[in-house]
Parts: C-alpha cells; structure tokens; sequence
C-alpha cells in the first residue's frame, strides 16, 4: 500500500472547494438574478433590505428571494461527498487499532519546532467523522428548506461549508496545531453565522460576544500548546501522547487546566457559557449544527484526545468533573425558567455539555465521546424540530405563545417528541445509554457526583418537557396559522428521529472501548435504576404541572419569588461580568488609557514636540528682520568666526 | 620728490596687500553705507579684490588655474550684476527708495 493511500484530504477539501464556489459563483448569479429582477420592473426594488422582519428568527426575510438552485446542491453535495468519503476510508481502514496517518508536507519548520500538515484517523476521529459529516448532511439539507426566503442564501451556504471544512480540519488534524486552526475557524464561522442577520443589532452582538468569551479560552489553549512543545519538544499527537507517563505531574497538571481553559471557551463551560445561549441569534440551522452537534463539542473531543495528560494530572481530571457537573446543575436550573424555546434547547445544550465533562473527568472517555454523538443526533432534532415549529408560526419563538400544535403539525410534533425522551433518558432510547454510562461512572468515583449528576437529569428532563407540553399540548394561545414544514425540512428531522432512537444500539461504546484506558468495573445496578425513575419522574411531573393543572407552576414561583428570580435572571452572570469585567474595562480604558495614557501620554509627546519647535522657531524669527545690513552682519560675523577658528586651528595648510 | 622704488616685478604680497585693502574697503562700503546701488557696487569691489589675488597667485605658483577662475568669477559677476540692477530698478518703481533700511518686506 502507498502512502497516503486514502486521500484523507479529500474530506476537508471539499466543503472547501463548496465553500469557494458558493462564496464566489453563488454571488455572482445572485447578483445576476436580482439586476434580472429589477430589469424586469417587478418593483420590488428596495423590498430586500427591509421586508418583512416578522419575529426573532427571520430578520432577512425575502419574499421575493428564490433559493439558488446550484448553491443548495453544492452545499449539500459537498458536505454528503465528504460523509460517503469518510465512510468509504472508514471502511477500506478496517478496525483502525492503530492510528492512520497521512504526511503531507512540512507546515512551520522553526528551529526545533516542526509542524507538519498531517492527517491522521483513529478510532475516536473515526466516530467525531461521522458524526461531523453524517449530521452536518442532514442539516444542510434541513437548511435550504429553512433558509428557502432569506435574503443572502449564497452567503449561508458558504459559511456552513466553511464551517465543515474548518471543523472536518479540527478532528483529522494529527497535530495540536492543525487542530488548533480548525477550532480557530469553526469559531470564526460561528461568528460569522451568530451574525447572519448583521442588521439587528443584538445579533451583531452576539456573535461579537461569542468571538470575544472565545478568546479568553483560545488563550488557555495557546499557552497549553506553548507548555507542550517546551516539555515534549513537539505537538504530534503521536509524539507527545505516548510520553505523557513520563513526565512531571504538576507540569501535566498544568497543561490539563489549561487546555481545560481553552474546552471551557468552545464547549461553553463555567465560567465561558454565556456566548453560548445568545448564539442562538443566529439562524435555527446553525444552532442545530454549530451550536449543538459539532463545534461545541470540540472542548470535549480535545480533552479525550488528550487523554494520557489527564491520566497523568488527576487534580486537572477533577476539575474537569468539577466545571462539567457545575455547568451541568447551573445550566438545567436556568433552563427551567426559559420561555424562548431555542434558549431552553441551549441551556440544555450547556448542560448536556457539562455531562460530557463529568464523563471525561471521572475517566470515563468513551461515555463522554458516547454522550457527544448521542447528544447530537437528539439535540441537532430538538433544534431542527424548534426550527420547524418557528418556521411554522412564522418567526414566534416564545413558548407561551404556543400551545396545541400538536395536531397542526404532526410530524414536527411526534420526531421532537421522540427527541425529548432522548435527551430525558426514556429507557430504550439513545440518550439513555450514554447519560447512564456517564452516571455510573461518575457514582464508582464519587457518590455526591452521581446524586447531583442524578438531579440535574431529573431537572433536565422536566424543563424539556415543559418546554415540548407547553408548545404542543393545551390550547393555542399565538395568532399566526401553523402550517407543516416542507418535506425537504421533515425527512432530516425523520431520519434523526430514528438515530436518536436507535444511537445507542450502534456499538459506538464497544468501539471506543480499545482507544480509551479501562474503567475499573462494578457498576451499581441500583444507581441505574434510579437514575432511570428519576428521569421519567421529571417527564411526569412536568406533565401534572403543564397538562394536568397549569396552575401549579404559578404557585411555586410566587412563593419561591427570590430563588425563581435568580434561575429567571439566569443567575446574574452576564450582569456580574458586565460590573467586574466589562465596565471597568470600558471605564479603565476611557480613563486611564485615553485620557491618561493616549491624550495624556502620546498626544503630550507629539504635542510637546510640536511646542518645542514652535518656540525655537519664534526665537529664530526674530533673526529674520528682512533688513539686509543685518544679514550682512550676520554674513561677516560669520567669516569673522571662521576664520578665527582657522587660525585656532593652526592656519590654513 | 625721489620716486617711489617700485621694483619691476613686485613682490606677490604687494598685490596681497592690494587685493585685502580693497576687499575691506568693499566689506565697509556693504555694511555701512545704506543706498542700495553703492551696496551692489562695494560687493563688485569685493569680487574684483578676490580676483586680484587670484591673478596674483597664478603669476606666482605659474599656473592656468588662476585665470580660469577669474573668468569665472567676471562672468557670473557680470550675470549678476545684470540681474541685481533690474532687481534693483523694479524696487525703486515700488517703493520710491533705494535706502536698504526701508527694504524690509521679508520681515518676520
């Protein structure tokens, strides 16, 4: 066999090359098509920068707008060549007990550092490939349903390409760096779909908010990178992972936190979550994709993939179990108070995360990575299904608004349904198996963490069903008139339905189980059978709290006013960054560094030096009387001068 | 009165002597006397003072070099002086005076 037998490329080059002709080509005709329009006098002239803003999610609504033929099937062809590459790889690549890799040419060659541009498959990328292209497809799909009105279709597709080419670079890269770029440019992509509808301002404000948190954990993630190539001498992940026993436990421990830092920033864990629920500013597709199956859970794939530095560091593992079970209580708390139905979706969404953490940090990986790919089979459905039930009111995003839809729309309803037992552990279906591995795990390495982790799922479990009952059972409460989404937008939510009931029956956990470092055994069938009822307690007393009797609810906010407050305020987070961060930043920086540093400082230099010449030229004026005698004088004094310093000198020889 | 001993071929210093004399009476005459004209006149005196002692010179050390720079020197005072008297005429059509002290409109 020869090298790079395979073509590893291939799979991030063509959401690439989709991206570029989208990007390109796409606009082109989109221009073409609009002068053709206005050619025509259709008079609709000026409608497309400002028709019809109706509700949160349809800021570009274009009535007029004709979704790009060439643009949907480049997206989505691009995007489904990369999943059958991938499986055909898989496939030829067999049982993958060793990496594969794949050198193509050396990429940054400085003095002892060498980073080559090197793809590698193993068993872990292998399911993140998957996942990555199988769910992205259906997604695409989904989206030029969705996005069949908008206004900048073109530019949609070309984002969500780019976001697969950066995101398939993130998971093959055989390197800390190569990995490092893919996560750089899923969040750029992030930022650029958060901000898709740029002419609201909240969602320029999001996506500003998601780059900026991001990069306070991306500078966790440079420095670890930095401690890795000092202490390993290289950042392959064949090189540094093998080596990790050998070396010193504070200088893992350090590495582990700080590649932690970097998980927190892009998995959206205590304390960096806040982007994550304003990203849902951005278009329902993106939520589903982005903010929910694949680049959040890059934090989750980074800390598996460096799982020999955790192994060595067990005070950096706990920390890890310790941010994911916090972020996983704060997180379902808050949910529990959302009314924007995307919202609750991405608070379960941080807290689904925070599971994934509690499963890497008591050492359960293969329950994590299980928990990432279950996660994002139903949670790419409840948003696509949240997308569906926007679509169908015509931008409404309140759940209070809602009600009874479960007739309207029957498909939406029954495949979100399907979803939300997912996500709440229903025996039997894919959730239930990777939140039970990850619970079990977490009760053999500590009991508390299990109860919490217990609860939280039992929280979990009642405000998605809150959120399900609400929006499809009692009676209607909106205005506009449902109607079902296209076929186009059902059959991914149908085909996800049925992984969502049948991901935990495709042997991901046996597969993963060679890559990853035993588990000690002795799993508490009793532990089990809790957390099994506590999960369905949660779905039946949302249902006597939304269905049975509505009143209840009312009744324990009243008289819990103080704690319902602090969950509805989601806890006071973005104001106490915005005292301790933003605004002595914002008040440092008027203050100290444009008063003091650049009107005071800079501005005193240049001004000085201004004065300075202003002064010695006003004493030079006076030289220039415009009275020649004088000049004269000057001239003689001068020779005078001159000549008496020659004579100094010794005469002229 | 005996006549004065002047040598056939006087020494170098003599013209020396000349040429500085003159060239003091042309400083003089450009510091102090104030019509613009007798200034222009006092630096042609100090042109023709230098060009003496490069005469001078030349006899003396036998060489070319001398002479060529007299010409030099005679052409561009003759250039000059062409120029500075329309320079001077067309200020004396402004301002109806030649004293330098009133010729101040550079001032400042």
């Amino acid at each position: 066999m020869n090298e790079n037998a395979h073509q590893l490329w291939l799979i991030p080059a063509l959401p690439l090359a989709g991206a570029l002709i989208n990007g390109v080509v796409g606009q082109m005709r989109d221009r073409a098509a609009h002068a053709a329009a206005h050619g025509h006098g259709h008079g609709h002239g000026h409608s497309h920068s400002h028709s019809h803003s109706q509700g949160h999610d349809h800021g570009g609504h274009d009535s007029h707008a004709k979704p790009d033929p060439l643009v949907s099937m480049v997206s989505i062809g691009s995007v489904l060549l990369a999943f059958l590459w991938v499986s055909k790889t898989l496939i030829a690549l067999g049982d993958l007990n060793t990496a594969y890799v794949e050198r193509y040419f050396t990429w940054i060659a400085s003095g002892s550092l060498n980073v080559g541009f090197d793809l590698a498959i193993d068993r872990l990328s292998a399911v993140m490939l998957l996942v990555v292209t199988g769910i992205g497809t259906l997604i695409h799909i989904y989206a030029t349903g969705y996005m069949s009105h908008e206004k900048g279709y073109y530019r949609f597709f070309c984002y969500l390409n780019l976001f697969m080419f950066f995101m398939l670079i993130l998971v093959l890269g055989a390197n800390y760096l190569l990995l490092f770029i893919g996560w750089e440019g899923v969040g750029l992509c992030s930022y650029l779909l958060i901000g898709f509808y740029f002419l609201k301002k909240s969602a320029g404000d999001a996506g500003k908010k998601a780059f900026i948190v991001n990069r306070v954990g991306d500078f966790g993630f440079a420095l670890a990178m930095l401690l890795i190539f000092i202490h390993f001498g290289s950042l392959d992940f064949g090189a540094v992972l093998p080596k990790a026993s050998g070396v010193d436990t504070g200088i893992l421990t350090a590495i582990g936190l700080l590649l932690l830092v970097g998980a927190c920033g892009k998995s959206a864990q205590v304390p960096l979550y806040v982007w994550l629920p304003d990203a849902m500013e951005g278009p329902t597709p993106v939520s589903a994709l982005i903010h929910a199956a694949t680049m959040v859970t890059a934090g989750v794939y980074m800390v598996a993939r460096s799982f020999p530095i955790y192994e060595g560091a067990p005070m950096a593992r706990e920390a890890v179990a310790l941010i994911g079970l916090a972020t996983a209580v704060m997180a379902a708390t808050i949910g529990l108070a959302q009314n924007d139905i995307k919202k609750v979706f991405a608070y379960s969404t941080v807290s689904q995360l925070g599971f994934m953490f509690l499963g890497l940090g008591v050492g359960a990986y293969g329950a994590g990575i299980y928990h990432v790919v279950t996660h994002a089979f139903f949670k790419a459905l409840l948003f696509l299904g949240a997308g569906s039930v926007i679509h169908a009111l015509g931008g409404e995003q309140d759940i209070r608004n809602m009600g009874g839809l479960r007739t309207k729309i029957p498909w939406t309803f029954a495949t979100l349904f399907i979803a939300a037992f997912a996500i709440a552990g229903f025996p039997g279906l894919s959730g239930y198996y990777s939140k039970h591995e990850i619970l079990l795990a977490a009760h053999h390495h500590a009991h508390w963490m299990y109860w919490v982790g217990t609860i939280t799922a039992g929280i979990t479990s009642f405000y998605v069903f809150r959120c399900i009952f609400l929006t499809f059972f009692g009676e209607y409460r909106g205005k506009a008139h449902p109607h079902e989404s296209p076929a186009v937008m059902l059959i991914p939510l149908i085909l996800l339905a049925g992984l969502s009931i049948a991901g935990g029956f495709l042997g991901i956990p046996h597969w993963l189980e060679p890559f990853f470092p035993k588990m000690a055994e002795g799993h508490d069938a009793m532990a089990g059978n809790i957390t099994t009822l506590v999960g369905l307690g949660g779905i039946v007393l949302a249902y006597l709290f939304y269905v049975v009797s509505p009143g209840i609810p009312e009744g324990i906010a009243n008289s819990l006013r103080g704690l319902y407050n602090l969950i509805d305020n989601k806890y006071y987070v973005d104001e106490a960054y915005d005292s301790a961060i933003v605004h002595p930043l914002e008040h440092g920086s008027r203050i100290v560094l444009w008063r003091g540093v650049d009107a005071g400082f800079i501005d005193g230099i240049v001004n000085g030096m201004g004065g300075v010449s202003r002064s010695i030229g006003g004493a030079l004026r006076t030289l220039q009387s415009g009275n020649i005698r004088s000049y004269a004088n000057w001239v003689v004094l001068g020779a005078v001068i001159f000549l008496v310093m020659l004579g100094a000198a010794g005469g002229a020889r | 009165m005996p006549p004065l001993p002047i040598p056939e071929h006087p020494p170098v210093a003599w013209y020396l002597i000349l040429s500085a004399i003159l060239f003091g009476l042309g400083v003089a005459g450009f510091l102090f006397r104030r019509n613009i004209i007798t200034v222009f006149m006092s630096i042609e005196l100090m042109l023709n003072a230098v060009n003496l002692s490069f005469i001078a010179f030349s006899y003396q050390l036998k060489q070319v070099s001398g002479h060529i720079f007299t010409f030099f020197v005679m052409v561009v005072a003759a250039a000059e002086a062409a120029v500075g008297l329309a320079i001077i005429l067309t200020i004396y059509k402004n301002k109806s005076t030649l004293e330098v002290d009133e010729i101040n409109s550079l001032n400042n």
